[in-house]
Formats: structure tokens, sequence, C-alpha cells
């Protein structure tokens, strides 16, 4: 959908612009996340479900593994409550294939409920964020992902859920534990996700 | 002007309208995208007008299926909430709890409440975006970048 470069202090070349799929029901939601995204810089795709987030994604196997490489979704930006497929069924299904499952997935809800927060996290979400979502928070997001390296990603291989010694819960908005090595799958910009398997 | 302006959208919080969330979309905007807000509340109004027929058809049926109506309410609090229609998602909140306790006068009672405070804001904002407007984007524009 929308993928126009806005340019206003984004200097990043095309091909490596950092692509996030959104996945909302709500038609505000959307243009308030795409528009969070694009100040911060990212190339954007909205959604209003988790099937077409699906179908985005080639999961349905309907894309050829050629096109899937030039749509490189760095992270996956997911509502937690939407009509037919919740972010957590996306989640699961995300985590559960084996070409999608090293894109970082966020949740986003308007409902501070921890059981949630952890059953989500447990799923391998990279972050929960509470809605509304503000520019704080993308942009925490995007320099989080930004700076991994090869060493987050080896821990993140090593680790399926995060570590016990870690505060991963986001038990409030502000701050979430994003700055923390637990994030379990991880891939930085210059890496993407490649969908054909030896 | 640019007072009358600021005057006027500080009224607007002072008198519990619109929160935090209003002041955080005008940070959004910029000289490529100066009525950001304006698009933003537009389309929820259009958006939500179907979602209010149909907590109101919904309101209509005996017995009230509680669940469904709390859903409904659910989709519609998360957008005021996006926009920082604060009254609005108070009323959508004490709807929920109707809800959640089972009880349909206060469902009904508090739906025409919320209709009221979604009239009035609509209209107070109209008259800001208007204004606002024809200040023209000099000040409107609020980030450098």
């Amino acid at each position: 959908m929308a993928v126009e470069d806005i340019g206003s202090g984004c200097s990043s070349s095309g091909d490596q612009e950092f692509h996030v799929l959104a996945v909302d029901d709500s038609i505000i939601d959307r243009k308030v996340i795409e528009r969070l995204l694009k100040i911060s810089c990212c190339k954007v795709t909205a959604v209003d479900s988790g099937s077409r987030a699906l179908q985005y994604l080639g999961i349905d196997g309907e894309r050829s593994s050629l096109e899937f490489d030039e749509l490189k979704v760095n992270l996956i930006i997911t509502d937690y409550s939407m009509p037919g497929m919740t972010g957590y069924e996306l989640l699961k299904k995300i985590k559960g294939s084996t070409k999608l499952r090293q894109i970082p997935v966020v949740i986003m809800s308007s409902e501070n409920i921890l059981a949630r927060i952890d059953r989500c996290l447990e799923e391998g979400a990279e972050d929960f964020l509470m809605k509304p979502v503000q520019l704080s928070d993308v942009e925490r997001l995007r320099d989080f992902m930004l700076r991994g390296g090869e060493e987050e990603r080896e821990l993140g291989r090593k680790r399926k859920t995060p570590d016990d010694s870690c505060d991963c819960r986001p038990l409030r908005k502000r701050p979430t534990p994003l700055a923390t090595a637990c994030s379990s799958t991880f891939r930085a910009l210059e890496e993407p996700v490649i969908v054909h398997e030896s | 002007m640019q007072r009358q302006l600021a005057n006027m959208k500080q009224t607007l919080f002072d008198q519990g309208y619109l929160d935090e969330q209003f002041i955080q979309l005008e940070e959004l905007q910029d000289d490529a995208n100066p009525n950001f807000v304006e698009e933003v509340v537009t389309l929820y109004y259009r958006d939500s007008a179907r979602l209010i027929q149909n907590i109101e058809q919904a309101l209509e049926k005996s017995p009230l299926d509680f669940s469904k109506l709390e859903c409904l309410m659910h989709q519609f609090k998360g957008s005021s909430s996006s926009i920082g229609a604060k009254r609005v998602k108070s009323e959508c909140t004490q709807f929920k709890e109707h809800c959640r306790v089972g009880n349909a006068d206060g469902c009904k009672r508090t739906f025409q409440q919320l209709k009221k405070e979604y009239a009035t804001l609509k209209k107070k904002v109209e008259v800001y975006f208007q204004f606002a407007r024809q200040i023209g984007p000099v000040e409107k524009a609020c980030r450098s970048k």
C-alpha cells in the first residue's frame, strides 16, 4: 500500500530502507501507525488483517521466492485484538513458519493485561506496545532494530524464549524492555529474510 | 490569530474534550503533511458512524447481546483513544463496564451520553480546524525535520 518515501529527514537509499509490515483492522490506527513509521524513516506496508498479512508475506505459498526477497520485511507490527485472526494467532503462525520466524514481531494493544503480554512474549514477540502508540515508541523500536548486530543475533539463536534473569516484561508502556539481549529471533537490516532453504 | 487558535485548543483541553494524544498527532504534522490531524479526525468521524449505527441496532435487540456490544464498543473506544477524544473515550469505558455486568439500562443511558459527547466534539473540532486552515500552515508544522 503506502510505500512512498516522504523524504523529510530520511536519508537512506532505497534498498537500505527498513521495511515494516503494519497490521491493524482499524483504519484510523493504520493511518496513525503508518505516519509514525514514515516519520521514523521506515518503508511501510499496512494491511487490515492477519490473513492479509500472511498473504503478503507469502506464507500461503502463492508468492515466489524471488518476489519475497524483494519484499524484505524487517519488522511486523500488529494489533492484538482483530476479528478473524488475532495478533497473537498471527504471531504464532509467523513464528511457526521456517520462512518467516526470524522476522521480529511487535504486538500493540490498548489493554494492559499481563497474561496477554506474557503469552505474546513467550511466543516470541519482540515487544508489546500499549496503544495509542507514540512516536517515541516507534523511534526506540527502530533504533533498537537497527543497532542489532551479530552478537545479538547469535544470542537470540541460542535462546528460544527470554532468559529468566532478564526482566523482559513490559509492565508499563514506557519504558519497554527492548534494550535487553533477550530478543529471540532478530534480523538486522543487512540480512534480509531469505525464503529458499538449503 | 495564532493566540486565538492556541486558546481554542487550550479550552478544548481544559474542558476535557481532548487529551495528550491529540498533541501527539499534531507533532506528526510537517510541511508535507500539514493537515494530518484533520485527516485523521475526519476519518474517525466517517469510520465511527458505521460503528455507532451497529451499536444502535444491537441495542434494539432483546435481550441484549452484551458480548457483541462490548466488542463493538472496544473498537469504538480504540479509535476514540487514537484521536485523543477524552470524553468520548470515558463514555466508552463506562459503556463497556455496563456490558460487563449486564446492565442494559446503563448501556442505553451511557450510549445516549456518548452520542452527545461525540457530536459536541465534532462541532468543536470542526471550528478548530476551520480556524486553523484560515491561519494557514505557518505555525502548524511543528516538525523541523
